[in-house]
């Protein structure tokens, strides 16, 4: 295909290969840690080796003396002016909470708690330093066990709160009004399922370290930072720190992946701060690996003890769910509201007539926990898909059946959920068909009876997962009504420059997502400018002033549309001055590929003709304000949800419990496609995500609350060796909230692929007598759980 | 102090560097190479993966000092005259990257392994990177990109 070709055609729906690649792929990159500054100083930590104590003394003054050594900060000297770290998602009115500071001053509630610095010439002299330092603790008891701290008369994590639960949450479809009582349900069902399902603990592990560096050397004090959330972390800062708002620019530049690890505001963020003010000169701190396993929040860490009530006919009349969220030590940024985010997810795309979800937020002496891809959704979609394959089992109907026994018709949407959510779009029965045909469903299902038929050492599991998802954290009315603590709009700028070409800028800042191809696709239709005339800037408070960030598949559906409607005023405002080059009116005037035509003539300019004019402003209608640039604030109508259907086939051997996936299929709809490329990319490492979850990852801690998987040794990372190859495909059941159609894709692949994996082990062993097997499913859990049901246990 | 001499995208460098400093470290702090990226401290994820002497080395887990007298490659350094190497143009055409913090490791390490095998199969090629972490990809494009650049690429 030519290159005139290839401007002539749209380029929304095009596979459109990345902009951003070509300094990615040649190390011309703009990572935090690249930065080197005049005068620069390295920062390093001292963390606390036990997960709870009082502090005693810190002995600081051989690090102080200690070559290159600059500056030593405890808690103590921090402790007037680091304020609290933010929790910005209090979901309750009687919300409990300790105070979170960023160093530790008197006492630390989890290992790896930060309890000194050392500023020092070099990053070698300043970790040499942190050895120096003396600190003596006198230990208090750790509660580490979710459960156990949950119960009453638990040892406290933190004995001035009196208690470990922080809050509880109740939503009701009776009282809500958007469905019946769920006791009722269960008393009159025909059967009810009860289970108990452990979401455990994981880190994000993106593969970027966080780092910080902090200029303090002008007016406005700049923080680069690995982060997520740049214009977020400027206001926190200001109002954590009492900066002014204004002194602060906040850049994050290139960011090496987040998946939610990255949407806080750190510890070690404010302390570069409070450093490089206090010394006045620029200060760097990277960390390494280990300590960001330790620090870095984690996620999931949940218990849910469902119950799920129907008919024999498959018919499901309630769902009953009771969390346990372990919030860790201390509340991030919004660390108790992710399970709330499930709160509307447990009930997926079923049409459950009563539904009841209670969560209880629970601390520990952990790290803390906050958004980890998918964040609360995961989570509640493992529950109701593992529920559902369990029903079937026990009715002997075939899941998928009993799935659309119980899904939304697609005729029935717009659908309102027993939740109280109005799913605007979908269609499960063309999602589902295409991953049957795709996976070979039935041919699959005939293999798995003949092995269980020979007693094949080798047994066959086909597992399912038809999900849907709330995207974009949005619309901003929703998120007040839930107590959080800011909005859900984004906004975007085009600027018109006086040569034709374009700048966008957009408040959603990417860490891999593609914003800068899939914003200049947009934009370029819009415009009818080539999509290489588009320059798409993002990261930097000075550039893109006004931001709510990249979270929560939020960016499309939201920062998307914002540039699209900052596009369409552009073309509004080039109108008029159009109309006036051409002495025609502005009604008189249609617009496409880039061009103004006076109807029924020849006569034309291009919106570069025009900006060049206008820019010139020479000659402009009387009192045009001679300036093309426009901006837009998108606050949505409403959560985009994306569904889909994925299917995964584990033959598990029985002899040494090893599970390997033989063929994984997934037909999502997320809606209208920009980049079909992009989308694919994100839906394959979503799925990965949530295939690690099922086989591989787990954050676990010892009886006195060491992290033991503290390195990627331990902490089991798939690697390509580990994962197959996935077949995806997609459907496209446009969105009716925003004028592209588009739904977010960035969490569906994790939220759906977890409850698929499990389902498919469990069902390879369910002849067995298992009914489950806790993730991650491991050759040795495996293993045991067949031990324990061929001795007559249950698993 | 130790003295080092070393080559490094085709330039030659004397230095004198502590004996504790990491060629990853070299690399990026005193060279200004900071394509080279460090993404852990056991040698796990592979993203500071350059070549020694044309063959692959995760360059947080050997000295400075012990690349004396040897030629590095980094990322910085594959493409000629301002045309990608095939493997990076094949990561650029199959989207085998995101964030793209992994990606000059991941890069390096397709090279070697291309350079040992030309015509890798899939499960060779998944083998072959196991000592390379991606979190974005999933893999399934990484794996398509060596495919690519193998020229046809092997029987899968």
């Amino acid at each position: 295909m030519t290159a005139v070709e290839e401007r002539a055609a749209a380029e929304v729906g095009r596979p459109r290969k990345r902009k951003e690649d070509r300094r990615l792929i040649t190390g011309r990159t703009r990572w935090t840690d690249n930065l080197m500054l005049p005068g620069m100083l390295h920062m390093a930590m001292v963390r606390s080796p036990i997960a709870h104590g009082r502090i005693t003394s810190i002995d600081v003054q051989a690090a102080s003396q200690a070559s290159g050594v600059l500056l030593v900060l405890t808690g103590q000297d921090l402790a007037e002016e680091q304020g609290s770290l933010p929790n910005a998602w209090p979901i309750t009115d009687d919300q409990k909470a300790p105070p979170h500071p960023a160093m530790a001053v008197d006492r630390v509630a989890f290992a790896g708690e930060i309890v000194a610095a050392i500023i020092a010439r070099s990053a070698a002299e300043a970790r040499d330093a942190a050895e120096l330092v003396d600190v003596e603790y006198e230990e208090l008891p750790v509660v580490l066990d979710l459960d156990a701290a949950s119960k009453e008369g638990a040892t406290l994590a933190h004995p001035d709160l009196g208690t470990n639960v922080s809050a509880t949450w109740v939503f009701d479809s009776a009282e809500a009004g958007s469905g019946s009582n769920v006791d009722d349900a269960i008393r009159d069902s025909e059967v009810t399922i009860e289970r108990t399902y452990r979401q455990q603990r994981l880190i994000p592990g993106f593969i970027e370290p966080r780092s910080v560096v902090v200029d303090p050397t002008h007016e406005q004090i700049t923080m680069w930072s690995a982060t997520q959330i740049p214009h977020v972390l400027k206001l926190m800062l200001a109002l954590t720190t009492d900066t002014p708002e204004s002194k602060l620019r906040v850049i994050a530049p290139d960011v090496g992946g987040g998946f939610g690890g990255k949407l806080q505001v750190t510890p070690e963020e404010v302390i570069t701060l409070l450093a490089a003010k206090r010394i006045g000169r620029p200060v760097k701190y990277t960390e390494t690996r280990s300590e960001n396993m330790v620090s870095g929040h984690h996620g999931r860490d949940q218990i849910q003890r469902l119950t799920l009530a129907a008919n024999r006919d498959g018919t499901v009349t309630g769902f009953k769910v009771d969390l346990l969220a372990d919030m860790g030590a201390y509340l991030g940024l919004v660390t108790s509201g992710i399970p709330i985010l499930g709160a509307f997810m447990f009930n997926a795309i079923y049409k459950f007539p009563s539904y009841r979800f209670t969560c209880t937020n629970v601390f520990t002496n952990k790290t803390w926990t906050d958004a980890y891809r998918g964040a609360g959704r995961p989570e509640a979609t493992y529950a109701i898909e593992r529920m559902m394959d369990e029903l079937a089992a026990e009715l002997d109907i075939d899941p998928l059946e009993l799935r659309e026994k119980n899904w939304i018709k697609h005729e029935e949407f717009p659908f309102t959920t027993v939740a109280g959510l109005e799913y605007d779009s979908g269609n499960y029965e063309a999602a589902t068909a295409k991953a049957k045909e795709m996976f070979g469903y039935d041919d699959l299902r005939r293999e798995q009876a003949e092995r269980r038929e020979r007693n094949d050492p080798v047994q066959l599991g086909i597992g399912i997962s038809t999900y849907t998802e709330m995207c974009g954290l949005a619309p901003s009315r929703v998120l007040g009504a839930l107590s959080y603590g800011a909005g859900g709009w984004e906004h975007a700028s085009v600027r018109m420059l006086a040569s034709g070409k374009v700048e966008v800028i957009t408040g959603s800042s990417a860490h891999g997502q593609g914003h800068e191809t899939a914003w200049s696709q947009i934009v370029a239709d819009r415009l009818g400018v080539p999509f290489e005339d588009i320059e798409v800037l993002h990261g930097d408070t000075h550039v893109a002033h006004k931001g709510m960030d990249t979270y929560g598949s939020r960016s499309l559906t939201i920062g998307g549309i914002a540039a699209l409607r900052a596009a369409d005023k552009v073309v509004e405002k080039a109108r008029t001055v159009a109309a006036h080059m051409l002495e025609a009116n502005r009604d008189d005037l249609e617009f496409e590929g880039g061009k103004f035509t006076v109807k029924g003539t020849d006569k034309s300019v291009t919106i570069g003709d025009v900006a060049l004019h206008t820019f010139a402003a020479h000659d402009l209608p009387d009192g045009y304000e001679p300036s093309l640039d426009s901006e837009a604030t998108v606050d949505p109508e409403n959560f985009s949800f994306p569904h889909g259907t994925h299917l995964c086939a584990v033959e598990v051997d029985t002899e040494t419990g090893e599970a390997k996936i033989r063929s994984y299929v997934c037909v999502d709809d997320v809606g209208s496609v920009v980049n079909p490329l992009i989308v694919e990319g994100q839906v394959h490492g979503g799925v990965a995500q949530g295939i690690a979850q099922a086989l591989y990852e787990e954050a676990i801690h010892d009886e006195s609350g060491t992290l033991v998987t503290g390195s990627l040794v331990d902490y089991l990372v798939p690697s390509a060796a580990d994962l197959p190859t996935f077949g995806s495909d997609r459907t496209e059941t446009p969105a009716t909230s925003n004028p592209l159609g588009v739904k977010g894709v960035g969490e569906a692949g994790t939220i759906a692929s977890t409850p698929a994996v499990v389902n498919a082990i469990v069902d390879a062993l369910r002849p067995m007598g298992i009914n489950d097997v806790p993730m991650p499913c491991s050759p040795h859990r495996i293993w045991q759980a067949i031990q324990s049901a061929s001795s007559g246990g249950q698993s | 102090m130790a003295q080092i001499n070393v080559n490094v995208d085709g330039v030659a460098y004397s230095d004198d560097v502590e004996p504790r400093m990491l060629l990853a470290q070299y690399l990026r702090e005193r060279l200004g190479k900071t394509g080279t990226v460090i993404g852990c401290d056991t040698s796990n994820c592979g993203a500071c993966t350059v070549h020694l002497d044309g063959r692959s080395v995760k360059s947080c887990a050997m000295f400075a000092v012990q690349a004396d007298g040897h030629d590095v490659t980094t990322i910085e350094g594959i493409a000629s005259n301002g045309e990608l190497h095939p493997v990076q143009q094949a990561f650029h055409d199959t989207h085998a990257l995101q964030c793209g913090f992994c990606t000059p490791g991941m890069i390096m390490q397709s090279i070697d392994l291309l350079t040992e095998n030309p015509k890798p199969t899939e499960a060779e090629i998944r083998l072959g990177l196991e000592g390379n972490l991606c979190r974005c990809t999933g893999y399934q494009n990484i794996v398509r990109a060596v495919q690519q650049a193998s020229s046809g690429g092997g029987e899968s």
